[in-house]
């Protein structure tokens, strides 16, 4: 027994080493599998507190960028705007438009909510962002979010005020995207190399593909609404192995300059949730 | 100033410095990444308890790994370095540890050679093993080379740097 004791008074210190390395890798390990643990609950209302008060400093930098930007959006919806519409007397084409639809059935499928941008990162490996808005406010994990050009990531979890997002710049992260035109399905992922451009893979050669071109996202996607711009095609390289074009794509969204974000919410996501899961039990 | 009193402003500084300015330059390349905070390992006096190392090592890394959300990543890193360090002194001074008053490790307490491979060897194992962890993830042998290269230069020219601007020569009481 006095041996036993000996024995863990020589080696507390390699002991204690070998506890502290196996906390780190055991958080490291199962934090890409599940991205529920204890961590990020915790970790992210105090980080986020905390960025929150560096990031209202860091805002005044990139101001008049993202003013710019809420600018042209705003001109893009008071043009939409009912009194901003000059309607000639074409109250016929409008009649036959709408006597196809049943108006009472018309649905919106996607809610957005505003949320700001209080923690961005574009040169590491695994991009996060983090959501000033949480659960308390309706975010969900697993909801798409998009900025004012083009979509940005999804939801990964959410505590209480904040949610953390999976940046479309992370090595894991992959998308079903189309091309505006020709339209072949394909992948959208990150290289992890250079943070202004997206790789776009598995568009099959008989798609005719010009630079310049621009990506969207899926009518099948249950988290994002159809055709957001992903990005636009910038350099187009063949895949030697398969029959697919390698797509070099420029981001949309400026990640370096992002400020406000829309968490958006499928409103018809619990039916397509119970529709898919009854499938499968069938 | 009080030994304590100190290491903890240094602690939240350097901290300051990792999370809020060198995580938001941009960098030149992809494997360029400035890893720093560790130097608030290499910087604490000779005569610390080693498992008081460690839980500093610990702690450390797992700030960082908050603010940069890879949990466990930058912690196992530090805690690796802190459980080496005292090892590390060893090899390269013939005085034991408990010898040594409140001093630092720097070029005068140690002398210039042994100091530079001290913090050339800590830094490399530092950034071996984080890349090594992040390389398990993702990446090729290329990734991994090229990142540990780049990486551990940068840090040596960081570490460098804050020798040069920081005055440690007064002994601490």
């Amino acid at each position: 027994m006095r041996n036993v004791f000996l024995f863990f008074k020589k080696y507390s210190v390699f002991i204690f080493f070998l506890l502290m390395q196996g906390v780190s890798l055991y958080m490291l390990i199962t934090y890409n599998q599940f991205h529920h643990t204890l961590f990020t609950m915790f970790s992210s209302e105090v980080s986020g507190n905390i960025n929150f008060k560096v990031n209202r400093i860091e805002s005044y930098f990139s101001l008049a960028k993202e003013n710019e930007a809420l600018r042209i959006q705003n001109a893009k919806l008071l043009s939409q705007e009912k009194s901003s519409i000059f309607s000639l007397d074409k109250s016929s084409s409008i009649n036959a438009d709408s006597g196809t639809t049943d108006s009472r059935a018309a649905q919106s499928q996607f809610e957005y909510m505003p949320a700001k941008i209080i923690s961005n990162s574009v040169y590491l490996q695994q991009n996060y962002l983090m959501l000033y808005r949480g659960s308390e406010q309706g975010v969900l994990p697993n909801m798409a979010v998009v900025g004012t050009n083009g979509i940005i990531g999804t939801v990964i979890n959410t505590s209480k005020n904040m949610s953390i997002v999976m940046s479309l710049l992370h090595r894991q992260s992959k998308l079903i995207a189309v091309l505006k035109k020709g339209s072949g399905l394909g992948e959208i992922s990150w290289d992890g190399k250079n943070p202004a451009f997206l790789v776009l893979t598995k568009i099959p050669k008989t798609v005719v593909v010009k630079q310049g071109d621009t990506v969207i996202t899926t009518p099948y996607s249950d988290r994002f609404p159809p055709s957001l711009p992903i990005g636009t095609v910038y350099e187009i390289g063949q895949d030697q192995e398969a029959n697919t074009y390698i797509l070099k794509v420029k981001t949309a969204t400026d990640f370096f300059s992002i400020q406000h974000a829309y968490v958006v919410k499928n409103l018809l996501q619990n039916e397509m949730d119970e529709l898919k899961s009854k499938t499968i039990k069938e | 100033m009080n030994l304590i009193v100190k290491n903890t402003l240094r602690f939240f500084f350097i901290l300051f410095i990792q999370v809020f300015i060198l995580n938001k330059i941009p960098p030149l390349h992809q494997f360029v990444v400035p890893y720093f905070y560790f130097i608030f390992i290499l910087w604490l006096p000779f005569k610390t308890q080693r498992w008081v190392i460690l839980l500093l090592g610990f702690l450390l890394g797992f700030t960082v790994d908050m603010f940069y959300k890879t949990p466990g990543l930058h912690a196992a890193a530090s805690v690796l370095i802190a459980y080496l360090r005292p090892f590390v002194i060893n090899l390269l001074l013939p005085k034991e540890a408990t010898e040594w008053g409140n001093e630092e490790p720097n070029r005068v307490s140690m002398g210039s050679l042994p100091f530079t491979t001290y913090v050339i060897l800590l830094t490399i194992l530092h950034n071996l093993y984080l890349i090594f962890l992040e390389w398990m993830q993702f990446g090729s042998f290329f990734y991994f080379l090229g990142k540990l290269i780049a990486t551990s230069l940068v840090s040596l020219l960081l570490i460098l740097i804050s020798e040069l601007l920081v005055n440690r020569r007064k002994k601490g009481r």
